[in-house]
């Protein structure tokens, strides 16, 4: 825990580590995946420009303002995203929208909360390109539109849950970083389910440009239990979600950062 | 005894006194028999207690009648959930036992998963619970209440177990101190929140519902509950006695 905790503090501080590992993590992959996997590759540039943007607000690296930092880049992300998706003309057939409004109004609702919390130390709105260098399509393409939402909740509900203990020494800090996180997963739930699939994650299943969002998802140990020997694999991944750590967040978020 | 006809006065008095006092638990132990007889007929997995007697208390007690203690600290929180899942667990059991006229595979397809997860959640905190000696034991459950033919009944009752759960876990999450049970309730937790919204979109297909304003503030944050109101929310479906004092008011 505490390795990990240095391990975050130095990456917010310096976000060349994140860029470094980012590369890393790359050049193990070898590209010539489709989807994230692939545009990851020519990334880091953009992530190192983003994480800068958004953490290097100066000297307060205290354990509460980061993490809330990270919070707020995927909620600017997630609101940009639904704020253009309504906003599209045709994009969103009648009968869905009323979930996506939804969506939209809690994302944007935790931008604010956020905000406020962090006062000055806010970071800054960074400017998004939700093609990712022309890959997706998402204000064109309901379908992809579906994928890239179901994407952002499920990393979402991930991020915040990588970062509870964290913040964890405040009460209050976490207690609405635990009520954002629920939200978020009842979002996932509904445009998991809105797309066809079940509400949870089975193993580590998802559409195949969606595989660095749900990498890690098929753990079946908890607290050094084996909890797939009580109603099998499957059902165990899907009683529990699994955490994903910055640095695996900042990629997938990264990938859709401009830079600017 | 076996020769008298008629209990004595003063024993009438005092018997009238116990049924006064013991009149509700008796009542809804009686009930409770009832469902958890059926449920265990049913299910395999159902660890229901198949008679009235409040089970004997790992976790301290000492005789039949004591009130179950959930223990201090970390091992209060990690039984108050254990309680809960066990609930959902009796619960869901019994949708999947006696389902509702009418059910939709896609309903069944999600209740039924809901019933593994939840099984899941209560085996699970048992088994951690077990290797510190604190388990709570099985607790004996009532749902007298619900109507398991009416799939609004069902529905209704599942998104109230569902979104307290959800208030639950985050309520409780500033009482763990160990990180790594933090983290685990908050792997739970999310899921709670999944089924919550599945389940409130069978209610109200394609509404806002899943994350209703009911239950989701203005500020974007979910419900939230202390532990001490959540117990009393659940308490009519529990029959086992549960001592509950020491649990988080704030």
């Amino acid at each position: 825990m505490n390795e990990d905790k240095k391990l975050i503090f130095e990456a917010l501080e310096h976000p060349e580590v994140l860029e470094r590992a980012v590369s890393r993590r790359d050049a193990l992959r070898g590209g010539g995946k489709a989807g994230i996997g692939l545009a990851l590759a020519s990334m880091p540039i953009m992530l190192a420009a983003l994480t800068r943007r958004a953490f290097a607000q100066g000297s307060l690296p205290n354990e509460i303002v980061n993490p809330l930092n990270f919070a707020l880049v995927l909620e600017y992300l997630e609101d940009d995203f639904y704020r253009m998706g309504l906003e599209t003309a045709g994009l969103i057939p009648s009968e869905d929208r009323a979930i996506f409004e939804q969506v939209g109004k809690h994302e944007a609702a935790h931008v604010a909360f956020l905000s406020s919390v962090l006062g000055s130390k806010a970071a800054i709105r960074p400017s998004w390109d939700f093609t990712a260098g022309g890959q997706f399509d998402p204000f064109g393409d309901y379908p992809t539109f579906m994928l890239l939402a179901q994407g952002f909740e499920d990393t979402g509900v991930r991020a915040y849950k990588g970062q509870a203990g964290n913040v964890a020494s405040n009460d209050d800090i976490l207690t609405a970083a635990l009520r954002i996180h629920s939200v978020e997963a009842r979002h996932a739930s509904e445009i998991r389910r809105l797309r066809g699939e079940k509400g949870w994650i089975t193993l580590n299943n998802g559409p195949a440009p969606l595989a660095a969002v749900y990498a890690g998802e098929q753990n079946t140990t908890q607290l050094g239990i084996d909890v797939a020997k009580y109603q099998g694999a499957e059902a165990g991944t899907e009683a529990f979600d699994e955490p994903l750590g910055l640095e695996d967040v900042l990629a997938i978020a990264g990938l859709f950062g401009t830079g600017t | 005894m076996f020769g008298s006809s008629n209990p004595g006065d003063e024993e009438l008095r005092f018997l009238a006194r116990l049924s006064q006092v013991t009149r509700r638990r008796t009542f809804i132990q009686w009930s409770g028999v009832t469902i958890a007889a059926v449920a265990a007929g049913c299910s395999a997995d159902e660890p229901l207690q198949p008679s009235g007697r409040a089970p004997l208390g790992p976790g301290g007690t000492g005789s039949s009648t004591d009130p179950v203690n959930l223990g201090t600290g970390d091992v209060l929180v990690l039984n108050f959930a254990y309680a809960l899942e066990q609930l959902e667990a009796a619960f869901y059991s019994q949708v999947i036992s006696t389902p509702y006229s009418g059910i939709s595979d896609e309903e069944m397809q999600i209740l039924d998963d809901v019933r593994k997860h939840e099984l899941i959640h209560r085996d699970f905190f048992k088994e951690a619970l077990d290797s510190l000696n604190a388990a709570i034991p099985a607790l004996e459950v009532d749902f007298t209440s619900v109507d398991f033919t009416s799939r609004q009944s069902v529905l209704e009752t599942a998104r109230t177990f569902e979104d307290l759960g959800v208030s639950a876990y985050n309520g409780a999450g500033k009482y763990l101190e160990n990180l790594d049970y933090l983290l685990v309730a908050g792997k739970i937790v999310s899921v709670e929140a999944r089924h919550a919204a599945a389940i409130r979109d069978l209610l109200n297909p394609k509404s806002g519902d899943f994350a209703g304003d009911d239950v989701v503030d203005a500020q974007g944050l979910d419900v939230v509950n202390t532990p001490a109101d959540v117990f009393a929310a659940a308490d009519p479906f529990i029959v086992t006695e549960i001592d509950t004092g020491n649990l988080p008011t704030t």
